[in-house]
């Protein structure tokens, strides 16, 4: 009870923006680090280690591409808990959050879908095919986009949060919806299985620096989602002393 | 890494695409708090300022809680 | 209830509604297709059911913004907003409207369409079932993305993009389905379950999101 109760206590704690400043000012450093760090050890690993003897050096894309896509779909489940914290809690900083992590979401997810064009073109020898992976984070890239739009289309940030907040649910519904329809699309159009590395079996020369790629790229992403989240709060400040300054000088008058 | 595998320009090129997306990340994320930070200067050495922090010296951070 | 569906019908089919703009693009969008892939008769009726579903997905989100903002324009939404009745029943109702005038009429009017695309008869009934089946789906989804944006001055091709997405499951089900009941290899009652069980889903799904935006333009 009284263990909640702090946590709760905590937790909106954090809702003030101000505190939410100070807070991540202090983080910010030290994730920074952490992540420079994770990408040092990461990028060597991912240098130097053996090349499959199937795909030769290309599996190296791997350490990028995998990092990103599960990413991209992290992302996406920050924004529905922000979502919800927006809609049910009504927390002043979700929305500030489901806003921040938009375009870095859609950065990733467009990465993910180049470098997995990019390895594409070695391994099946076409930039595309209409896989159910890659048609699936096409369409995320699609819902990514259209928040984008819907947000830069809507002034008033009140009520651009709660609308991106009910088409981020309605799309998170929809997300398995779409991967199991595709999948079946898939199997219907394309019997042939396209070559990919064999599930979990992994060796562990790869699973190094996929591993830690990962890790890098998932402190990145808190960097950069902590910063754009600072950035984001200062704007509406200046927004809302624009406005306050605007209506003092309209009350004083002209002269003023 | 072998620099003579056949295959090396697509994966040079794909560290490249992650290396550009990253750095134009963080490179709007910190020309954008610039930006916003010059704003609020600005907009204090005009005279106005949050109701909550009135001192003149509030351009940094408000301080953090012990 | 039923007066608000007659209403919404009534007005749907006057000289301003979207419903027969609707079904003249379904035809312009079948008409241009032989001219994009050649008059090509056995092409044509190979792959006539997936041009009507194409087409009768992007005819049914072309009426999809107008579903609440003529009523917010004339203030019709604030009285909708106040009744007693729950909004999401209202919008239920609201969206059954637009479909019976866009969907409904446009699977209605496949057998005329698809003796342009050279479809047999098999063909022309199976993708008349499958889509009046597949667009209450659409206009459902499609009321969650056009409250959203209703409040946008051109959120016309907003909606579309927003809905796109969200449809291609119905799509895949839809042309899966037809195909099934074509070709015998493939399997029609699976895909065409799974379609309905869609529209059952984004009955609850889509008449929720659309309330919760409309009530939330309020404050």
């Amino acid at each position: 009870m009284s263990d909640t109760s702090l946590t709760i206590r905590r937790f909106s704690d954090l809702a003030n923006p101000s505190r939410f400043l100070a807070l991540s000012a202090r983080l910010l450093p030290w994730l920074c680090c952490l992540t420079a760090l994770l990408f040092a050890v990461g990028l060597f690993f991912a240098v130097t280690s053996a090349g499959d003897y199937q795909q030769g050096e290309t599996v190296r894309i791997m350490y990028v591409h995998v990092p990103s896509a599960w990413l991209a779909m992290m992302i996406y489940g920050v924004m529905s808990v922000s979502a919800l914290g927006t809609l049910v809690w009504r927390h002043p900083l979700a929305d500030v959050a489901a806003r921040a992590a938009m375009p870095i979401g859609a950065a990733f997810t467009g990465l993910a879908l180049v470098t997995g064009s990019l390895w594409g073109k070695p391994m099946w020898g076409a930039w595309w095919v209409w896989d159910a992976r890659l048609t699936s984070f096409f369409i995320l890239f699609l819902m990514y986009a259209g928040l984008i739009a819907l947000n830069r289309a809507l002034e008033d940030p009140a009520r651009a949060a709660r609308l991106s907040a009910i088409l981020i649910l309605l799309g998170f519904v929809n997300i398995p919806i779409i991967k199991f329809s595709v999948d079946w699309w898939n199997t219907l159009h394309q019997p042939a299985s396209v070559l990919r590395l064999g599930g979990s079996a992994i060796d562990a020369e790869f699973l190094r620096p996929l591993l830690l790629m990962a890790a890098a790229f998932t402190c990145l992403f808190f960097c950069l989602h902590l910063a754009a989240m600072r950035n984001e709060i200062l704007r509406r400040r200046v927004a809302v002393l624009r406005r306050q300054s605007a209506r003092s000088a309209a009350l004083n008058g002209p002269a003023a | 890494m072998n620099f003579a595998a056949p295959h090396i320009g697509f994966v040079l090129a794909s560290y490249g695409a992650a290396l550009v997306v990253v750095f134009g990340l963080i490179l709007w994320v910190v020309l954008d708090g610039r930006a916003r930070r010059a704003d609020i200067r600005a907009l204090e050495a005009a005279g106005i300022r949050r109701r909550s922090d009135r001192r003149p010296e509030s351009g940094s951070a408000p301080d953090a809680r012990p | 209830m039923r007066r608000l569906f007659l209403r919404d019908l009534a007005l749907a089919f006057r000289a301003g509604g979207g419903g027969l703009t609707g079904l003249l693009f379904f035809l312009a969008v079948v008409a241009i297709v032989p001219f994009g892939i050649g008059p090509d008769l056995k092409l044509l009726a190979r792959i006539g059911p997936s041009i009507l579903w194409i087409g009768a997905l992007l005819a049914a989100l072309l009426g999809l913004d107008r579903l609440f903002q003529a009523e917010r324009e004339d203030g019709t939404l604030d009285l909708l907003l106040m009744q007693e009745t729950p909004l999401v029943l209202i919008v239920l109702v609201k969206c059954l409207a637009h479909w019976a005038a866009s969907g409904l009429t446009l699977a209605l009017s496949v057998p005329f369409l698809g003796l342009l695309l050279n479809l047999d008869a098999p063909a022309i009934g199976a993708t008349m079932l499958t889509l009046a089946c597949g667009t209450p789906a659409l206009t459902l989804i499609g009321a969650g993305a056009a409250a959203v944006t209703v409040a946008l001055p051109r959120g016309g091709l907003l909606v579309s993009v927003l809905v796109l997405p969200l449809a291609i499951p119905v799509l895949i089900f839809g042309v899966s389905a037809t195909q099934g009941a074509l070709e015998a290899p493939a399997s029609f009652l699976p895909p065409f379950l799974i379609l309905l069980a869609l529209n059952l889903l984004f009955a609850v799904l889509g008449p929720l999101a659309a309330a919760a935006a409309l009530r939330s333009l309020e404050d």
